[in-house]
This record gives C-alpha cells, sequence and structure tokens, in this order.
C-alpha cells in the first residue's frame, strides 16, 4: 500500500531547510546572556600538571569565569566513563582508567583540556584561554600501540600495569590450532588498519544552560544519541537527575560514529553554566580541536592467517590484533576490537574454527571508538586481504576462491558468535563481477600496459552485523545498555501523524524514510506525516543512532506502535459503521468494510477517536501508541565490491577508473536514500585506503596531521563515479525486512581498493593509506629488487 | 570598534565590529544569517562561500572590512521568495545532500561554476571545480549529478530564450 | 586571530604612511595566506594595510611583448585575462591552479609573491618567465627576488605594483600537488623564451624555495623535447621532506614533471 512506500524515491521532507540555509545546527543558536568557552589543552602528549595560575586570565578583558579540573572534583562533579564492559581471557575486568571531564594533575594527550575560560565573546574567551598559566612537568609519551606494552614504556594509567586494558580472546584455541596442523596450505598477513579522524563537516558543539531557580539543566548538543548522553551525565558523571537535564541534539552536521560519545565539552559547559550564575555557555570546536579531541577511529595492528585443505577450502583463521584505545577508554571504546570486530572474522565464508586474540592497550594519544563501521572495516580488511593473498598465492581466481568457500544455508552459526540468518553472497558477487566485466580485465590491463600504465583490479566480499542485537545478548557480552529502540505515534484529531523516534538523523533522512513507512501502512501521504527526534524532552526514552539501527531496530519500534494504532482504529471504525472488526480492512487511507462500498477516511476515524462521542464500550479516547522493540538478532548486510584502479607508475598517482559495489540491505524504502548512503561510505573506505592517515609524531606525541593541510580529506576530484546495485534477500528478524546500509560502503572498500593496488603492482606489502608516494616507492623497490 | 556598511541579500545593512571580525562572523552573529557555516581553519571546506560582488569567496577568510560597501549574497539570498534557485531545486532533486552541513557553501560554489563554465561543463570539470568544498556524506556523486544538471538545464534555458 | 587594526590605503604613499605608522604593521592584499595564518594566531600584525584598493595595482595589460599584472590582480583574473591566455597561456593554466575558485577570487599574485611560500605556484611562473618585479622604489628581476624560503628582496615599507613578463616562444607548466593541502609539492614551470634562452623553475621541492635548473636548461636549449630532460635529475638533498613527499619522491617529480612540462609547452 502507498505510492510513497517501499521502493519509493521520495524526495527528502527535510531537505529545504538545509538547501535555503535554514538548518538549525548547535552554533546557530542563540541564548539570551549567552557566554563562550574556550578550553585550555596540553600541548604535551604527557604530563603532570604542577599548578595552573588563572588569575591573569580572570583579569582579561570580557572574563566570566576560569575553572580548572580542580574547581571540577570540588564540586564532585564525575568522571566520564566506558559503558561496556569487557573481560579479559584471565577473567579480569578490563582495567580503565580515570577520565575526568578537566584534567587536575596528569595530562595524558596533546589536547587533554584542563582548564575552562568562560568569557563574553569567544575571542575574548581564546585571548584569555592563552593566558591561563599551566605548569607542567613533562613525562615521557608512547603513541605507537605496538610498544605501548613494552617494557618500560611509559605508564599511562596506575589502573592499567603496562598499559594493557585487557588480553581478550574469541574462539576456540586448541580446536583451530588442530585444523591449522591439518592444513595443506597456510596463507599468513601482517596489517596495520590506519587510524582515522572522522571529520563529520559540522564540528563537535554544546550549550550548557542552567535555569537556578528550576534547578534544571538544558544541554544543546552535536549528539548522535541524546538519552544516552542524558543517561551518562545522569548516572555517572551527576550533573543532576534525569528529569532535571534536558538534552537537545538539534540539525547536527553528520557523525560517523563521534558524535555518540560523551565527551569532556559538554560536562564542563554544562557545569560552567552553573558555575557562572547560570549563563549559558556555548562551545564549539575549530577543526584543529577536532582534530586532536573527537575519537578517532581504527588503529588496528594485526597478524593473521588463513589455513585451507587441499580443495582450497578454509579450515581455520587465527588472528592477533592490537588496539589502539587511546588516552582514555571513551564511551564505546572497549565494544569496537571485540564484539563489533572479531566476530565478524568469518566473512561470508563457512569457516569451522577461529580464535582471535586482542589486546587493547592505552596510549598517549585521542582517544579511539566507532568510526563508520567500527570493527566491522577492521575485520573485513583482514579476512578480505587474506582471501585475495591466498588466491594469488594458490594460484586461483580470487573470485572463485571465495565462492568455493561461501555461507550458502541459512541460519548459518559462526565460530565467533554470530548467527547469519539470510543473504545470497553467491547472488551479489555475480552482479558486481558481470557490472565490471570482470572477464574482459585482462583485454583492459593489457591496453593500459600499452599506455604505460599498470591496471588492477580487486574484490571485497563483506559482512557486517547491524542493528546490534537483543538487549539480553548485549547485555551478556558487556555492555552497560539495552540496545531495544522506542517509538511513539501520535494521530492528531485532523489525521495528521507524528511519529516519535529514539533513533537521530544527522543525515540519514529519516524524517523521508520513516514517514514513507506511515505511507506503506496507513496510504495517508508523507508530507501528512512528521517525525520528531532528538529531544529528551519530547521523546521518552531511545538508544540513538549508530551502527546502521534506525531502520532495522528504530523503524520496526514504529512498525509494532502503527499495529497497535491501526488495531484501535480499526476497531473504532468498525463500531461507527456497525460492522464486525474482522471485516474492516485500512487501503488507501480509508477504513472500508470488506466487500461493500461502506468507508470511512483515516481523518474521520482518527476525529472521532478525539471526540470521544460515540467509541465503543471501554475503548479510551485518543489515538496514540506506543512500542519498545527489542530486535531478536543483529542483521547482515553483505554484499561484493568489484575495484579496478589504474596507476602512473612515473608519479604514483592511482585513479581509480570503476568502482562496483553490490549489496544486499534487504528490503530497501527508499532507493535514492540508500544509493548515498553507500556512496557516502564508499567515499570514506575509499579515503582510508588512498587518502586519509592519521599520523603522530612518536618521540614528541604530538599530532602532526592536525588540520586539512596535512590530513587528506577525499575531495570530489580523488573519486570516480560510483556504479551501486542492489541484490535482496529479506531479513527474517525484523518486521520490514530491512538490514542497514550506512556503514556498508566505509566496511567494503578498503580491502577492495588495496588488493586492486597489490595487483597492479604485484606486490602484496602495501600499506593504507596507498598515497602516491607510498606506491612510488613500491614500485621502485619491486625494479630494484628486479634488476 | 569600527563601523563596516555592506549590501547582504539585498539588503543595506550595518554593524560596529571588531577589527578582526571575519566576514563569515559578521553575517552569522551580527547578522544571523547562519546558513553560511565554518567547517575548517583552513580555508579548504568551503562551507563558509559566499557571493561576493557576484563571485564566490571564503567568508571565513575575508575581514568584514574587506567587505565594506560590497554586494554579498548568501544562501539565505538565493531563493526569489518562495521559489527555488535551480541549484538548490537540484540538490533536492538529485539528493545532493544529507546531513546539510556543508551545503550552502556547496550550492553557492555550484551556481558560479555554471556561471562561469554553462552548458559545457563536464563531470571532470565539476569534479576539479569542487577542489575547495568538502563533504563527508555523499561522496560527491549526487553533487556531481545536481551541479550538472543545472548545467544542462541552463543550455535549455539559454536556447529557449 | 588576535585583535588587529584594518586600514584601507588610498594611495602607494598612503600605504607607505600607514605601515609607518603602526606598531608591528603588515601589508594586506586578498588574504588567503595572512588572514589564515592570523586565524591560527601563528602571526600578530598590530595593523593591516590592505593595497587592493590602490589604483597602480590594478589591472593587466599586453603590451607588444610584455605582459604587466598589477599586483592586487587576483589569480582569478589572471586565469581569465585575454592578454595573459594570448601572450603566456601557461601562466594563465597556472593561475586556475592555485587554491580553489573562491580562493582564486581573493588571492592576489603580488600577495602570492611577496610571500613566497615555497609550495606557491608563482614564483615558478615568475623565474621561469623572466619576469619583472615592480615596487615603489625599484625594479628587480625576479631571479633576484626570491631570496629563500618566505624571504624575498623586499624591504619593509617596499610595495609590489606589477610584475610584468615576456611573452615566450613556449612555456609550460605542470603541478604535482599535495594530495591534502594542494599546494605544489613540485611545480615546474619550463620555458623558452624569444631570444632562444631556456629557463626550467621548479616550486614547491626545493628546502630553499623557487629554484632553477641548469642542467636542463643546457639540455633543453639543445633539444627542446621531453626526452631532453627525462635522464636528468636533482640531487635529494636540496628536497623538502615531509609527511607527504620524502627528499627522494620530490627530487624524482622534478624530473617527471620537467618532461611534462615541456610536453605541455608543445
Amino acid at each position: 500500500m502507498g505510492a510513497e512506500g517501499f521502493g519509493a524515491r521520495v524526495l527528502r521532507k527535510e531537505d529545504k531547510r538545509f538547501i535555503t540555509g535554514r538548518g538549525r545546527y548547535t552554533d546557530d543558536i542563540e541564548l539570551k546572556d549567552m557566554t563562550h568557552g574556550v578550553f585550555v589543552r596540553s600541548p604535551h602528549a604527557h604530563a603532570k600538571v604542577r599548578s595552573i595560575d588563572t588569575s591573569a586570565a580572570e583579569k582579561m578583558p570580557g572574563v566570566v569565569g576560569v575553572l580548572t579540573g580542580h574547581d571540577l572534583a570540588a564540586d564532585k562533579i564525575g568522571g566520564l566513563i566506558c559503558g561496556w564492559m569487557i573481560h579479559s581471557r584471565d577473567g579480569s575486568p578490563m582495567k580503565m582508567g580515570a577520565h575526568p571531564a578537566l584534567a587536575a594533575d596528569t595530562v595524558r594527550y596533546v589536547g587533554d583540556a584542563v582548564a575552562i575560560v568562560v568569557a563574553e565573546t569567544r575571542d575574548q574567551a581564546r585571548d584569555a584561554a592563552e593566558a591561563v598559566e599551566v605548569d607542567y612537568e613533562e613525562l615521557p609519551a608512547v603513541t605507537d600501540p605496538a610498544k605501548a606494552t613494552a617494557a618500560g614504556a611509559p605508564q599511562i594509567h596506575p589502573e592499567a600495569e603496562g598499559n594493557l586494558i585487557y588480553d581478550w580472546t574469541i574462539g576456540d584455541e586448541a580446536a583451530t590450532e588442530g585444523q591449522f596442523a591439518n592444513a595443506a596450505h597456510v596463507t599468513k598477513i601482517d596489517l596495520v588498519n590506519n587510524r582515522l579522524v572522522p571529520n563529520a563537516m559540522e564540528p563537535r558543539a554544546a550549550i550548557g544552560s542552567y535555569d537556578q531557580a528550576e534547578e534544571h539543566f538544558t544541554l544543546y548538543n552535536t549528539t548522535q544519541n541524546p538519552h544516552v548522553a542524558r543517561l551518562v551525565l545522569s548516572a555517572f558523571v551527576g550533573m543532576a537527575p534525569e528529569h532535571k537535564l534536558r538534552v537537545v541534539a538539534p540539525d547536527v552536521g553528520g557523525g560517523f560514529g563521534s558524535k555518540i560519545f560523551i565527551y569532556p565539552e559538554e560536562t564542563a559547559c554544562l557545569w560552567a553554566s552553573r558555575k557562572v550564575g547560570g549563563r549559558p555557555v556555548k562551545w564549539v570546536a575549530d577543526r584543529t580541536e577536532a582534530f586532536l579531541t573527537d575519537a578517532h577511529g581504527r588503529d588496528h595492528v594485526t597478524h593473521a592467517e588463513v589455513a585451507f585443505d587441499a580443495d582450497n577450502r578454509v579450515l581455520g583463521l587465527r588472528v592477533k590484533t592490537i588496539a589502539n584505545l587511546g588516552a582514555y577508554m571513551s564511551t564505546f571504546s572497549s565494544s569496537v576490537p571485540t564484539y563489533l570486530y572479531a566476530t565478524l572474522l568469518s566473512g561470508q565464508y563457512a569457516i569451522p574454527q577461529i580464535f582471535a586474540e586482542v589486546q587493547a592497550v592505552y596510549t598517549n594519544t585521542s582517544p579511539v571508538d566507532a568510526y563508520r563501521g567500527a570493527g566491522r572495516p577492521e575485520a573485513t580488511f583482514v579476512v578480505e586481504r587474506l582471501m585475495e593473498t591466498a588466491a594469488r598465492e594458490l594460484g586461483v581466481d580470487p573470485a572463485e576462491l571465495r565462492r568455493k568457500n561461501f555461507v550458502r544455508a541459512f541460519p548459518h552459526q559462526t565460530p565467533v558468535i554470530m548467527a547469519y540468518d539470510a543473504g545470497d553472497y553467491d547472488a551479489s558477487l555475480d552482479a558486481a563481477l558481470k557490472a565490471a566485466d570482470y572477464a574482459g580485465f585482462p583485454a583492459r590491463r593489457a591496453e593500459a600496459e600499452s599506455r604505460g600504465k599498470k591496471r588492477g583490479i580487486g574484490l571485497s566480499c563483506y559482512i557486517e552485523a547491524c542493528g546490534i542485537a537483543p538487549s539480553q545478548a548485549v547485555g551478556s557480552l558487556g555492555a552497560g545498555v539495552g540496545l531495544w529502540e522506542s517509538a511513539e505515534v501520535r494521530v492528531n484529531p485532523v489525521g495528521t501523524i507524528e511519529v516519535l523516534t529514539g533513533t537521530h538523523s544527522h543525515g540519514q533522512s529519516h524524517e523521508t524514510t520513516f514517514a514513507q513507512i506511515i505511507n506503506e501502512r496507513f496510504g495517508v501521504p508523507t508530507d501528512t506525516v512528521s517525525i520528531v527526534h532528538g529531544d529528551t524532552d519530547k521523546v521518552q526514552f531511545g538508544m540513538g543512532t549508530y551502527g546502521s539501527r534506525s531502520a532495522a531496530v528504530g523503524l520496526s519500534a514504529v512498525f509494532k506502535a502503527l499495529d497497535k494504532v491501526e488495531a484501535k482504529a480499526k476497531k473504532l471504525a468498525a463500531h461507527l459503521m456497525e460492522a464486525a472488526e474482522g471485516d474492516i480492512v485500512l487501503e488507501d487511507g480509508s477504513f472500508k468494510v470488506a466487500g461493500t462500498d461502506r468507508a470511512l477516511a483515516f481523518h474521520e476515524v482518527a476525529l472521532a477517536a478525539y471526540t470521544a462521542h460515540n467509541l465503543p464500550e471501554g475503548m479510551e479516547p485518543g489515538l496514540k501508541e506506543t512500542s519498545f522493540y527489542d530486535p531478536t538478532n543483529f542483521t547482515f548486510p553483505a554484499g561484493s565490491y568489484v575495484c579496478e584502479v589504474e596507476i602512473d607508475p612515473d608519479t604514483g598517482v592511482t585513479e581509480i577508473v570503476q568502482f562496483v559495489a553490490a549489496d544486499d540491505f534487504g528490503r530497501i524504502i527508499n532507493p535514492m536514500i540508500v544509493e548515498g548512503q553507500v556512496h557516502g561510505g564508499l567515499a570514506q573506505g575509499i579515503g582510508q585506503a588512498l587518502l586519509e592517515g592519521c599520523v603522530y609524531d612518536h618521540e614528541s606525541g604530538q599530532l602532526v596531521t592536525a588540520s586539512f593541510m596535512d590530513y587528506c580529506m577525499p575531495r570530489a576530484d580523488d573519486l570516480p563515479s560510483f556504479n551501486v546495485m542492489t541484490t535482496e534477500t529479506v531479513c527474517p528478524g525484523n518486521p520490514l525486512g530491512v538490514k542497514g546500509c550506512g556503514e556498508a560502503g566505509a566496511i567494503g572498500s578498503p580491502p577492495a581498493l588495496i588488493n586492486a593496488l597489490t595487483d597492479a603492482i604485484g606486490r602484496n606489502d602495501l600499506a593504507m593509506p596507498a598515497t602516491p608516494q607510498r606506491v612510488w616507492a613500491a614500485l621502485r623497490s619491486s625494479s630494484a629488487a628486479a634488476a | 570598534m569600527t563601523k563596516v556598511s555592506m549590501t547582504v541579500n539585498g539588503r543595506a545593512v550595518s554593524g560596529d565590529v571588531e577589527d578582526r571580525t571575519l566576514l563569515v562572523s559578521f553575517l552569522r552573529e551580527t547578522l544571523g544569517l547562519t546558513g553560511t557555516h565554518v567547517g575548517c581553519d583552513t580555508t579548504q571546506c568551503g562551507a563558509c562561500v559566499v557571493h561576493m560582488d557576484g563571485k564566490p569567496v571564503k567568508a571565513c577568510t575575508v575581514l568584514t572590512g574587506q567587505a565594506e560597501g560590497a554586494e554579498i549574497t548568501t544562501i539565505e539570498g538565493l531563493a526569489k521568495g518562495d521559489e527555488l534557485h535551480p541549484m538548490q531545486a537540484a540538490f533536492r532533486e538529485h539528493h545532493g545532500l544529507q546531513c546539510g552541513f556543508c551545503t550552502p557553501g556547496m550550492i553557492m560554489m555550484g551556481v558560479d561554476i555554471v556561471r562561469r563554465h554553462g552548458a559545457s561543463l563536464d563531470e571532470k570539470t565539476i569534479r576539479h571545480e569542487l577542489e575547495g568544498n568538502i563533504c563527508r556524506c555523499t561522496g560527491y556523486h549526487n553533487i556531481v549529478k545536481a551541479i550538472q544538471a543545472v548545467a544542462e538545464g541552463s543550455e535549455v534555458a539559454e536556447a529557449a530564450e | 586571530m588576535y585583535a588587529t587594526t584594518y586600514h584601507k590605503a588610498s594611495s602607494l604613499d598612503d600605504a607607505v604612511a600607514k605601515l609607518g605608522g603602526a606598531e608591528d604593521g603588515k601589508f594586506l592584499s586578498g588574504g588567503q595566506t595572512l588572514l589564515a595564518t592570523m586565524k591560527q594566531r601563528l602571526a600578530a600584525p598590530t595593523d593591516l594595510v590592505d593595497l587592493t584598493k590602490i589604483p597602480e595595482l590594478k589591472g593587466i595589460t599586453l603590451d607588444g611583448d610584455t605582459v604587466t599584472v598589477g599586483a592586487a590582480s587576483t589569480h582569478y583574473e589572471v586565469h581569465s585575462s585575454d592578454a595573459v591566455k594570448s601572450a603566456i597561456p601557461a601562466l594563465a593554466a597556472l593561475a586556475g591552479l592555485i587554491g580553489d575558485p573562491a580562493v582564486r577570487n581573493m588571492g592576489t599574485m603580488g600577495g602570492s609573491v611577496a610571500n613566497n611560500d615555497p609550495a606557491a605556484d608563482y614564483p615558478a611562473a615568475l623565474v621561469g618567465l623572466n619576469a619583472t618585479v615592480h615596487t615603489n622604489k625599484r625594479a628587480l628581476s625576479a631571479d633576484d627576488f626570491f631570496t629563500g624560503m618566505f624571504e624575498t628582496a623586499l624591504e619593509e615599507d617596499e610595495v609590489i605594483v606589477k610584475i610584468s613578463f615576456p611573452a615566450p616562444e613556449k612555456a609550460g607548466y605542470e603541478k604535482f600537488r599535495n594530495p591534502a593541502s594542494r599546494y605544489a609539492m613540485c611545480g615546474v614551470m619550463a620555458v623558452k623564451l624569444k631570444d632562444g634562452s631556456v629557463r626550467v623553475a621548479v616550486t614547491g621541492a626545493g628546502s630553499d624555495g623557487v629554484f632553477r635548473v641548469p642542467e636542463m636548461e643546457q639540455a633543453l636549449a639543445a633539444n627542446w623535447s621531453p626526452d631532453a630532460v627525462a635522464s636528468i635529475t636533482v640531487s635529494p638533498d636540496d628536497m623538502i621532506g615531509d609527511l607527504h613527499g620524502s627528499p627522494e619522491y620530490r627530487a624524482h617529480l622534478v624530473t617527471v614533471m620537467a618532461k611534462r612540462a615541456v610536453a605541455a609547452a608543445g
């Protein structure tokens, strides 16, 4: 039902305000008597704070207050926490160091905040911040995760001896070793998954506002999950009980994971507002501040091996990873290199045994947490680099080696927790190979060679787990929260509909796709539906948006609430039309008595519910229903990507000549929006593979890539037009049959790129980002070796 | 504090600002035109692009004093009443935006790209011309399509005249 | 940005007087480098003297075989100038590779030349084309003007008024961009002047700013073809090394870009 329902390319309802400059982002909000906060940050990677002298700053023009970590501690404002407990192989809990919003005694990375200066204008606050005198005693620092646990490495937190946060394993070690003992061939690889900076175009921002009379706080914040922010700020930081704290996420300019977490700055702005007599305090990050303090992504060092039998079937996989979590444990950091990573190491393949070990370490770098894909790009990179490498070693076609090992029977239980519910991996591989004219590649390579260029082709068959999982399941794995979602559907007396969701759109287009589902169910036009999100005063509770969960979990909650609305409305319609309830059907926006011409429009039934003049016996007035939906499983989007590159050997410059993405996202609500999500994910994955690398100076601990001058953001002329398509297996785990599409592009694309590049240059050891310099150096050392 | 005056979106405006005030701050804070955004510190991302005397500039790297007496057009001044500028309409039609943060700068730049190149615009040229505008959401695919569509439409419009 | 005082100069004398009256003043042209630096609080002039309204600094002319560019001409004006396009198309093309379209509407040739950023494009153009820098005090050859990274022969109160270029017989510019900043990591201007002399100027690569490559110039004077420079290399010892390009890589790029510049010149 509904011309704007499943599969309709409905233009976005949210666009008009953005294309006319009427969006309302946090920095656009002006409150009465607002002040501006600027943070004093550590210039050192690791240092003792001997003293802080704020007296000169306090006398600067416009300064309203200067607050330090000691003031914070005196007010008993609690530290930030990591909300997912991981246990080491010996059963001990992870070693979490304290994380005060303002460091009082020790700073642990460049950018660690030690004070906030509040002034009438941003420039004045910044002028005064430079006048805060901090006496540091520099300490040795370590930024390389592979060196963090070495003997003699600087100790970063007293709680984590040797900087080891946990030493975690998954799978059956002995059984995996047994598989390797019987192997006909073993392929080994060493990989670095390069550290990335998320760089949402809107920098993080917060406005803290304290109402002295009501003893009530309001936080306007660039957050992907306002309710989680409120929960952490209430229950752990102790800012205020939840009924005294409102969190508003207005328009948010991209997140990609980096705006999930609860950061020091929002804590400090709320508290500072109370300290300066209730005047609102606004902080907006500049870009270098974002580079220094947004949670970074990836940063794994991995050794992996895969064992094959004589028929090229995978027998087992063993993986050892060191994960850099930075100087403090960010909100969900612990889960990323464990349950979001190692549980996906089976890829699309039937692998009898898998054993993975993950050591998470502290370093003197910015905290690391979930960034688009979160663990799954790292897993895919391991699996798909291994498969391509193995195919080359075994002398078989990379597509055929994959195909030989595909999972084909569902449900499929992997040795690493996940139970894949549905998929057709041949279908997406076939679609991608056909679209890329895989068979025609040798001729294209020969043609390129005749022009002096090196061509290569690479595949990646990824799987991801989305929507996170049943709350009980994630709870058993250590999550501090449940990962259900809530929805409320309010039908107004005139028949228009407001849908309140606990998910949050910061580019994902919920205002459109959610309204499309109302149209699908009720046949009412999408322009009579509004989607309400991002305000804890409006929406009762919710877990926000990340992990491609909004449709699979959030919209499923809406769907369940719609069931209840429909049931009540049908009962009322039956009563009004004096028909049997079972004879009422909802078609094209009307309640009809089946087999008759009797009908009531949707809005007529809505009005009757509110006038309540004539309700069935015992029915309450009104038409509003709520649902809390807890998923029964993860969802498992999967797909195949083909990348073809051409390298200029004179300069090492790579041109992506084609990029094909064939994805299975289950049922698709709006193809236009799904394609857009894939394009964006591909750009970030290609960015990781070719352009983006976050670099610290290992000697000084300084962030070398602290602006767009040195951190290479993908530009329009770095990327090709993409050839994207979908195949479909319906997800059996939710009422919509959807799987989620937000992260796939970033997950599947890096190995496709590197597989193509290594194919082109004829050697396998090419690190990401594969910059022109690196490609040129690899080619040069190859030719030197050949000479 | 210095008094500066200019024309913004067809309206004469003035304000007393510190000399260090950047044009983007004057627009956002003094005039309340918050459609122009700041996304970087290094004159690279283009979220702040406005037109000054008909040409796109990065308002984050122009002092308010430098814009004294100039005609400024911001994203808020592009539509004629309820009628969207073709570039605005094309961004919507082709899904050239997701979070919307880079969008005002992209649209202002897109208008200028089509103005300079007209119907002869090809994909490669569009991608090169967008060198100073960074988007993190769309992978640029649909932004390029939107600009291309307006360029092709401009051909139709010229032929009709 | 630290507090500063902004002045508009109405004439060259006014500019010099206003700078003289400032405690620690700087001339401001388009500001695309200076303001960016001030925003990051890496420069803190007490006063800025805006030169762009001074009439002598405006305009681009072609007089016989000489193209003269007013110092306040924007990169876009140079890029789109009929005079430049007809007499020195390589210079027009080079101007179209600086920054991005919005930056090109503010940034000026005079400002870029006075700053002498080692990764800027214009220094290669001026040296390669044997341009002359005309100031309010004197005329300087490009060879004498650029004296090292961020260093020029300009005196404190000296203002670049215009830059004149002889129209060459052939000229080509090839730029290899820093992938992140988009500045030149290696840009080579290869020029055959009408007197038969050849100049090859390199920007972005050298640790002392723009430099010429005499071996390439000699080889090209004898045989103007990409092959003539294909085996001529510069020493990595004199190259910049950073995250994006090692000295060895930059040295290699000098040869590659030189070949391509000659090919582009035709």
